[in-house]
Order: C-alpha cells, then structure tokens, then sequence
C-alpha cells in the first residue's frame, strides 16, 4: 500500500505542475489576504455590509449585478424591514395590467438588482463603446480573481512615460495590456462608511471584493460547514472500513 | 469457501420465495459475492474498477437532480446552472459533485487503465474485457466533452466550437458533417440540445457496456499483481467479504480525496472563463480543455496537418485495441519484466508530460516537447511493445500464487497446480 500512495502522490504532483495553464501576469497582483481564503474562512460580516455600499453608491452605475436579487441581502445582514427598503428604492418595471400596459412600481425583495442600462447597447452607448461586465460572478470569472479585482481597482495611475494610451482608456498596472476603458472608480473618501471605517481606497476596494466574492459564491460558508463534517465522517468512516478489513483479511496469506 | 453468512441469508422464507422464481439474489452472490472467487493477492491498485463504479453511479444520480433544474437553451443554459447553484437546496452541492466527479471519474479510470497497462491485464484471455473497456473510455469521454458544453460558459462554447470543428478535417464531407453535427452553421441552440439528450443517454450505455465488462471479468476472473493464472482454490478467496471490505475502504479514502476537492476546492479543476456566459463573438485569449482531455490536445497540436492530427489523436486511444498483439511478450505482470517496467514508467511520464504541453500554447519549447512526447507515445507501443516481447528476458515466474506467499512450505499444493499449468 505504501508503494501505491507514494506513486500517487508523485503523479498528483506532477500533474499539478502539468495542469498549471499558462499566465500571462505581467505584475504580480497585491493581495491584502482574505477572511473568506483558507478551509475554515468566512466572509467578514462587516466588511461585506460595507462592499455592498460600495457598490451600490459608485458600481451599480455603470455594472449589473443580474444574478442577485434584493431578497439575498437578508444574507448579508439586513433584515428584513431593510430589504424591503433598499427594494423600494428603485422603480422597476412590471406589468401588463389588466388594461394591457407596462407600468412602473418600486421594486420588492423577490426582483433582481435592477441593471444600469436596458441592454448592452445601451451600456456601450453610455460608455464609449465598451460594455461594463455584469459583477455577479465576477470573482470566479478572473484567475485569481479576489486579487485581481482588488488589484484593477487600486491599480490606476499615470502611464510611465513612452507608454502610449489610446483615447478614452485610462492606465491600469494589473489590466491585461494596462488600457481599460473604466475610469479610476474608487478613491479615498468616494463613500463615507456609516460604522466610522475610513474609507481610504484600499479598505473600500477590500471591502467591495468582500462583497463580490460572497456574490459569486454565496453558499461557500455553508458549503465549508457542511464539508468539514462531511470530512470528520468519513475520516471515522475509513478508520473503521480499515480495522474491519484487516479483521476480515486475518487469515489470509 | 462460500461463507456461513450467505448460506443463512438463503434459509429466508422471503429471499426463499423471490430466488424460487428470480434467482437474483444467487446471481448477485456469483457476480459480487461469496460465490464469486478472486486471486487472493489483489493489491490496492485493484481498487479502481470499483472506484470507477462508483463514480459512475454518483455522476448518474447527481446528474439525474440537476437535470430537474437545468434548462437546455442557450438563452436559459447558463442562468439556469447559477440557479441551481444559489436557489436550489443543496444545488450547489449537487452541481460541484457533478463538476469535480466528472475529473474525478477518470482520475479513477486512468489508474485503472494504467494499472491494466502495467500488470498486463489486457493479454490472453481477457483482449475482449479490455476492448470493452476501451469503448467505456471512447463513451466516457464524448459524455464528458458534451457535458462540459451544458453549463454554457465561455468554455463550454468555444471548447464545443474546436473540437466538433474538428470533423471538418475529413476529405470532402468534412464540412458538411459539421453542420450536421451543429444543426446549423455555428455552435448554437440545436447544438446545446443534442448535447444535452446525447449527455443523459450516454452514462446509460455506459452502464450497458460497464455490465458486458464485468461478464468478460467473470468469464476468467480478475488478472494479478503477478500476472500468473489461479491454480486452484488455495490461490482464491471469495470476492465477499474480502474484497467488499478491500474496496468500501477503498471507496472512503478515494471519498476524503474526491469531496476534500468538492467542498474545499470545487473550481480547483474548473476554467474561471466558464463563469462567463458564452459568447460567439468573443473568443477567449487560449481555449484549453478539461485536463483529462490535455494529451489528446497535445497530440492534435503536435502535426502540422489537421487531418492528421486529428487520425492521430483518435488513433492514440483506438491502438489500445490492438495493444493485445503488439505486446508480443507472453509474461503478463511487469514484476517479472525488467526492461519493460523502465519503459512503463518512462510511458507514464510521457503521457504527463503530453498533458503538460496541452495546457501551454503551441509556442516554442512546447511544440518541440509536445512532438518528441507524441513520437515516443506510438512509438511505445509500435515498435518497443512488439521489439520487448522478443528481446527482453523475463525473470523466472514463481508456480503459483500461494507459492511466493507461503514461501515454498507446502511443496504438494504447488505440484498440483503444476500440473494444471495450460500455458
């Protein structure tokens, strides 16, 4: 048996070096470290109430979040009387009515987050042709993707010289050929955070990529919950399977 | 042999009755049970047929919920999988299960494969069991490459859109037979359908096959770490409880591994362009296939000439068919096969080393290793199988089974097996 387990680890070894795709990361991206990383890690609760204020007040501008719907924040914290009013903030439209016409009325729990723009023309028309992603999975969409959005988002700054910047892109160190079309988003103070927080960049970037992983993934708490059980089993479970197999197997030989 | 349990189990008025006028419970104890008599020196490497098993009932019955859930139209596809990923109790559970068993399943089998590959498994007289199993690879990898498509992420579409563009490569219908395959001009919604009906009918083949597998399995019983026939009963043991309890354990270590995976690193084998909705007009910087499929890759990569690349890559899998007649050596286990046990795992790295170059784009080095891995690939088995069998001098194979066991102390039990040597 000791034989098997070594050359499995071998060529689980090996094929995880084999399975490594190609990166094409220029910079290394900055990662502040994450509450939700490692087997046992949660999402800050804190953080998460804060990342949603992020987006809703300077992301939900331009970005979509269509997978999410109002009714999810009472995951996040709010209660219900909360929900049903950041629900009743936006006027959706429904419809039709007996009398055969679309009407408009404030949202409620059960609508999905209510997107910028009618469709992606008029995303594209509003923003010099380029289509702001939907945020929804957003995290699980990038390589790396908790580092990478906190990365784009603190990664603005002036082109080095010679660095030659198409018209209308602005320079970001972690984008993909450094030109994106999104203009610096967030800075020091864009929001003021009702729990005193200060709300430098790099807290309301932390804060706001808090919010979109839990977004992206927003059973991984109970998913961990569930696996460390799930785990303590079957680790008794093959304790027993092995005492039981070398009492069976006994007399063989 | 035929353990006192199971004699109880048949004293039953009930069982009684049903085995009077379906004699199931019987076949049940001659297929898995008692009554079925295995080499007794089966190592752990003989777990994985079970554990493929498995794996197949719980991608059936995991894929079973989420097609309740699922929406096969391209407009619906991908909302549909988030869905029942966020909405659905323990859809994120049964989605993750599925993902990672579909890696996790041919982990199980290629060890499987390996191992036949290595103990000779696939030499007189089981050539048909290993076609069989051939043809569940054959299966499982179209299942696999279908399913992959369903979830409609980026991948999904643009993985289907090279490789069913494949085919195109055939002389003169090539073309045609693409848009046949599509049921249009482009990976679109027919094509999602047809994957989808194909996705829920193959595992059932599978099955199918997986039960003429297990027949041929019987018809002369599992082969042995050392490749020599049973001789009589002092060889064998009942397949229950001995291997029952061999392979439950088995299956529970295999599960700590396979759901450490699913509940603490579900897209550790996953694309992150698969969470972004397909779309036909944007093609990602490098389409790359699940890694079970990387050596095939590599392999198709590796000619310049698509025709035959794409030969040479089915022909990697179809020359296991033949594999029974271009290993010309009579000594099935690689114990007792000096030469050929270097070359065995100077195989293994190469088929990893062909998965590494498919996970890399065609630039450079990667083409020149990627060539050298898929010249040595046919050349293993072409010319150094048939060249080994001839050249190579085996050591001496022991009697019996019982025999290197016991050490030599019962001379009259391994004269009598002897004497029942066919070969």
């Amino acid at each position: 048996m000791r034989k098997l387990v070594v050359t499995l680890a071998a060529s689980a070894a090996l094929l995880s070096i084999a399975a490594a795709p190609a990166r094409a990361q220029e910079e290394k991206l900055p990662s502040p470290g994450w509450s939700f990383d490692g087997p046992f890690g949660t999402f800050d609760p804190a953080a998460r109430q804060r990342g949603f204020q992020v987006y809703k007040e300077v992301c939900s501008a331009c970005h979509s979040m269509n997978l999410l719907h109002y009714r999810d924040l009472e995951d996040i914290g709010f209660n219900e009387d909360q929900v049903k009013a950041i629900a009743a903030g936006v006027q959706v439209q429904d419809g039709p009515n007996d009398n055969g016409d679309m009407f408009q009325r404030p949202g409620r729990p059960y609508d999905a987050f209510k997107p910028p723009f009618a469709n992606d023309q008029a995303a594209r028309a509003s923003n010099n042709g380029a289509l702001p992603p939907d945020l929804s999975l957003i995290v699980k969409a990038r390589e790396d993707g908790d580092d990478y959005v906190y990365g784009i988002l603190t990664g603005f700054s002036d082109p080095p010289a010679g660095f030659k910047l198409m018209d209308g892109m602005n320079y970001n160190k972690y984008f993909p050929g450094h030109q994106i079309a999104m203009p610096q988003p967030l800075t020091a103070d864009r929001v003021t955070y009702a729990d005193g927080t200060k709300a430098t960049l790099e807290q309301e970037a932390h804060d706001v990529v808090t919010f979109l992983a839990w977004a992206a993934e927003p059973k991984m708490e109970m998913r961990k919950r569930v696996g460390t059980k799930v785990l303590i089993f079957l680790l008794g479970l093959s304790g027993l399977l092995y005492a039981v197999k070398r009492k069976v197997w006994r007399d063989v030989h | 042999m035929a353990s006192s349990s199971s004699g109880k189990f048949f004293q039953n008025p009930v069982v009684k009755w049903i085995e009077y006028r379906l004699p199931v419970f019987s076949f049940i104890d001659h297929s898995l049970g008692s009554n079925y008599p295995a080499p007794k020196n089966l190592s752990y490497w003989w777990n994985f047929g079970s554990l493929a098993g498995a794996m197949l009932t719980i991608m059936i019955v995991s894929g079973i919920f989420l097609a309740m859930n699922y929406q096969p139209n391209a407009a619906l596809a991908f909302d549909s999988v988030e869905r029942i990923m966020r909405d659905v109790d323990y859809g994120w559970l049964m989605r993750y299960v599925h993902m990672n068993g579909a890696s996790f399943f041919f982990i199980a089998v290629y060890i499987h494969v390996f191992r036949g590959l290595y103990y000779g498994s696939y030499k007189y007289p089981r050539e048909v069991l290993w076609w069989l199993g051939v043809a569940i690879l054959l299966l499982m990898m179209a299942t696999a490459f279908m399913g992959y498509v369903l979830p409609w992420g980026q991948m999904s579409f643009w993985g289907a859109t090279v490789i069913t563009n494949l085919f195109s490569a055939i002389p003169l219908v090539g073309d045609t037979i693409v848009t046949w395959l599509w049921g249009g001009f482009a990976v679109a919604n027919p094509t999602l359908n047809r994957f989808y009906a194909l996705h829920y009918l193959l595992p059932f083949v599978i099955v199918g096959v997986v039960v003429l597998h297990i027949w041929a399995l019987h018809i002369h019983g599992s082969n042995n770490p050392l490749g020599i026939d049973t001789k009589g009963p002092q060889d064998k043991i009942p397949f229950h409880p001995y291997y029952t309890v061999k392979d439950a354990f088995g299956l529970a270590v295999f599960m700590i591994v396979y759901l450490g995976f699913v509940f603490f690193a579900p897209n550790f084998f996953g694309d992150p362009n698969n969470y972004i909705q397909a779309n036909p007009l944007q093609t990602p910087p490098d389409i790359v296939p699940e890694w079970y499929f990387l050596p095939y890759y590599a392999i198709l990569r590796s000619i310049p000439n698509k025709l035959a690349g794409v030969i040479a890559m089915f022909s990697s899998i179809l020359i296991l068919l033949i594999l029974p007649w271009l290993d010309t050596s009579r000594v099935r286990s690689g114990r007792f096969r000096p030469v050929f046990r270097v070359f065995f795992w100077i195989f293994v790295l190469d088929a990893l080393l062909l998965g590494f170059c498919g996970a890399h784009p065609p630039e450079g080095w990667y083409i020149v290793l990627g060539r050298v891995a898929t010249i040595w690939y046919f050349f293993h088995f072409i010319l150094l199988l048939p060249l080994l069998g001839w050249f190579e001098r085996p050591l001496p194979l022991p009697t019996s089974i019982s025999e290197p066991v016991l050490g030599g102390g019962r001379a009259p039990a391994g004269a009598a097996a002897r004497s029942m040597e066919k070969r």
